[in-house]
């Protein structure tokens, strides 16, 4: 032990520069890894509906639309006609789609530091999308109200159990809120589980969770788009079918484009998913860039201390122990690296907190950081240590 | 002497040629990763128009309720269509334009002209003054006027594209186009016109590719075109029948304005704290001036338009470089200290130690030279798998000369450095001992 610091300390620009580059893709790594995490978590985040029986379908009319209604009833009427479709409606917007409808909601009228909500509208939504409803009961359809218009406002709301924990956790059932439409309150009637928000950044992470579905049905116009509960074996078909399904209905429309939920979740997290990607791709490279150091330093001391090696062999010394000393030796510089590496992980982790509102490195990852480099520089001096096990006594008789 | 350094430098990385790949393939793998995030963040953060943005603002006020107002507080998002309108009609400034995004549909002439399904595009509806303020190339026409403004003729400007798409031909102006069920007259066609960022209306896609058809503000009111953007209203709770109309207590409308010179800033915003303290006394504005006046950069400084994953991306390149540096300076001081023997030799016959370093020097300079060769191949590969990423921005990502330049110097002058201190250690070997040991 004392030997291999000494000689360590004989070269010790070249250790220096090892254990550095050990740092500093340890500290890489570290926070590489847990940034992927932090993306595979978001993109596998619930949407709160039944994700593989949904379609979507986006529509808009051309000029001035003033049979909306009635047009949307016959739309949905047609689309539930098609085999495999078991429901359908009209809804304003989908989790993790593009476009969000919302209000800030407070339980006092007129107060002004309500959290920013989601506002879904469109009728049975809890049925079509697969909602899973906890607490009180659904809307009634006498309940219902036209999202357009402006005589009359919805008189009850339903609520994602952590909106309904962070106004009333002492039970919210029965209870009003104000803000989401007109200046009366909704009367809270039905508590559901979760569901996403479209931009499930706006806002903040806390109010992530915070939405209310409304009994407002929902003209195409206004909305822009259908909902279907399918069977999933038929989805195909029926995307196939949807089209000229609604075009027959009234031809005077565009049907911009109709898509699986599935699709629509692959879309919401492209970005996520090329990050995870890149941030693996540079993370292996970085390893790999690492040992081929640890490597071509190790070589060259093999070669630079053959004839030592050999005089410690001729003295007794058995291949074993020569190659326990490299392995030793690579271990020292790798905790090293590790320490100092560790140290740098969550001053880089400060930095990206600081700059990109990324949480804070949990301690998990200092295990799994050094594991992950000791290992590699065992595997990396493998290689010259073994050379260096194999170099005969009697090179110590000979002059280099 | 420089050609045989070269020559000794050739054929000292001959000798190893796994450590010297090694070394050329780290610097290159750098400097590759670098370059591709560095040009994607120069090309998404370049100045959309540079002849002028310092002489273009944003303009947003403040005509909120009373009620939640916070001292220091951000003035509205965007304007509302009354204020707007307003200061459309005063033309305090050398030219300005009101504007929303919205769609259209496009619908084959009645006629029978050009059978087509009908489509949709992105829209702008805007006011005259929008083309000759943005630099708008027109190839046939021209904008319309403000009079056409005000009485909302049926007018549109379409680009090149949209004018082959339907008619097959540039030479339409004057012809009608089906818009929405509505017909319309061209009145201009533009060349393609894409600024990068999408600086004057950032609330939909910022590096997308732009509208296709523009149309007076007014004309889009009338026939109730449809929006898009971002809307927020503060109506007292009252439901908002029309949250487009033109008292609608909501701020959707975009408003820039072009002064003609950066020095007029102060003076125009004054005339919008006079604007306010006049809406406040006739009872409109409840809260004391609050204007914001920011010229194209503050604006996109202000939106944080650069997306924090590419810069992410860049910090992580950069850190990928700085480990490949200390690799290559780690196995450059490795190399160059097992040639001690031959540079005592050299020592020994009388080359100064300036010499050597030169020398020493030049040889991690080729490994440099060919890392950034490499390194540049990389970067188009790295742009290539760029632009087919799914993202608004990828068909933009491309090298250019500068980019180029940087790529070269980056691989030559990090080489050069991490060359440094090897040479350093390498030239101060001492003749005597080495020679002793043989």
């Amino acid at each position: 032990m004392l030997q291999i610091l000494s000689t360590l300390r004989r070269h010790r620009t070249a250790s220096i520069l090892i254990v550095l580059e050990i740092a500093l893709t340890c500290a890489i790594v570290c926070n590489a890894i847990f940034l992927i995490r932090e993306r595979l978590a978001r993109m596998d985040q619930s949407s709160g509906v039944a994700e593989d029986e949904l379609i979507q379908v986006r529509l808009t009319g051309i000029g001035k639309q003033d049979n909306a209604s009635a047009i949307t009833e016959q739309d949905l009427a047609a689309l539930r006609a098609l085999p495999g479709v078991k429901k359908a409606t009209s809804i304003n917007m989908i989790p993790f789609g593009n476009s969000s409808w919302n209000s800030s909601i407070t339980k006092v009228l007129d107060a002004t530091d309500g959290p920013n909500c989601g506002m879904y509208m469109g009728k049975n939504l809890i049925d079509t999308m697969g909602i899973r409803l906890i607490a009180g009961r659904d809307f009634l359809p006498e309940e219902y109200v036209a999202a357009d218009d402006d005589k009359h406002d919805p008189k009850q709301v339903i609520v994602t159990k952590a909106l309904a924990d962070y106004f009333y956790p002492e039970g919210a059932l029965g209870k009003p809120l104000y803000g989401a439409a007109g200046r009366e309150p909704q009367i809270i009637v039905g508590i559901i589980d979760h569901i996403a928000r479209p931009n499930d950044g706006f806002g903040g992470p806390e109010v992530k969770d915070y939405a209310i579905l409304l009994p407002a049905t929902m003209p195409f116009s206004f909305g822009g788009r259908y909902v279907l509960r399918v069977d999933p074996a038929q989805t195909a078909a029926i995307l196939g079918a949807v089209d000229s399904t609604l075009t027959k209905v009234d031809p005077n429309r565009l049907i911009l484009d109709h898509m699986t939920f599935g699709q629509i979740r692959r879309d919401h997290f492209k970005g996520d998913r090329a990050m995870a990607w890149l941030l693996l791709g540079v993370s292996i490279a970085l390893l790999v860039i690492t040992a081929l150091g640890v490597v071509g330093l190790a070589s060259f001391w093999v070669q630079q201390r053959t004839r030592q090696i050999g005089v410690r062999r001729a003295l007794g010394a058995t291949r074993g122990d020569i190659l326990r000393y490299f392995q030793l030796e690579n271990f020292i510089l790798a905790t090293l690296g590790i320490v100092v590496g560790m140290g740098m992980a969550f001053g880089l982790n400060e930095l990206l907190m600081r700059e990109y509102a990324i949480p804070r490195l949990p301690g998990t990852f200092l295990p799994i950081g050094a594991a992950l480099l000791w290992l590699l520089g065992q595997i990396a001096v493998l290689g010259p240590a073994l050379r260096a096990s194999l170099i005969p006594p009697a090179v110590a008789t000979r002059t280099v | 002497m420089f050609g045989y350094y070269f020559d000794l430098a050739l054929r000292s990385l001959k000798r190893n040629r796994l450590l010297t790949a090694l070394m050329v393939v780290a610097i290159a793998f750098g400097v590759g990763a670098s370059m591709t995030t560095l040009t994607v963040l120069h090309i998404l953060s370049a100045d959309p128009i540079p002849q002028k943005s310092d002489r273009l603002f944003f303009v947003t006020l403040d005509p909120r309720r009373a009620l939640g107002f916070r001292p220091g507080e951000e003035a509205t998002f965007q304007m509302t269509r009354l204020d707007s309108e307003t200061l459309l009609r005063d033309g305090h400034g050398k030219h300005q334009a009101m504007m929303t995004a919205g769609s259209s549909s496009i619908e084959p002439d009645r006629s029978g002209v050009g059978r087509f399904q009908p489509f949709r595009i992105d829209s702008r509806w805007t006011s005259a003054d929008f083309f000759t303020m943005f630099d708008v190339q027109f190839i046939a026409g021209g904008p319309w006027t403000a009079t056409e403004d005000g009485r909302a003729t049926r007018v549109v400007v379409i680009t090149r594209e949209l004018a082959q798409k339907v008619f097959g031909t540039t030479e339409v102006v004057g012809r009608p186009l089906r818009v929405d069920n509505t017909e319309m007259r061209i009145v201009g066609v533009i060349a393609e016109y894409r600024p990068t960022p999408h600086f004057y209306d950032l609330t939909n896609a910022s590096y997308g590719a732009g509208e296709q058809l523009f149309a007076p503000f007014s004309v889009a009111m009338e026939l109730k075109l449809q929006t898009s953007g971002n809307m927020n209203c503060w109506g007292d709770g009252e439901s908002v029948p029309d949250s487009r109309a033109l008292g609608a207590p909501c701020d959707w409308v975009q408003y820039w304005v072009e002064l003609a010179s950066a020095d007029q800033a102060d003076a125009y915003r004054e005339y919008l704290v006079h604007y306010s303290e006049d809406q406040a006394k006739a009872g409109r504005f409840q809260r004391p001036p609050n204007v914001r006046l920011r010229d194209v950069r503050e604006f996109l400084d202000y939106m944080k338009v650069v997306p924090n994953d590419v810069r992410l991306q860049s910090w992580i390149a950069f850190a990928f470089l700085l480990v490949c540096l200390v690799n290559t300076i780690g196995l450059l001081l490795t190399k160059f200290l097992r040639r001690a023997g031959e540079i005592g030799v050299r020592r020994a016959l009388g080359a100064s130690k300036r010499a050597i370093f030169v020398q020493l020097l030049v040889e991690s300079g080729t490994v440099g030279l060919v890392g950034g060769v490499l390194g540049l191949g990389l970067a188009w590969l790295g742009l290539f798998a760029v632009r087919h990423q799914p993202v608004d921005y990828a068909d933009l990502a491309h090298l250019d000369v500068r980019m180029l330049a940087f790529t070269f110097a980056l691989a030559i002058v990090s080489s050069v450095l991490a060359g440094l201190l090897p040479a350093w250690r390498g030239c101060s070997v001492a003749p005597a001992a080495q020679l002793k040991s043989h």
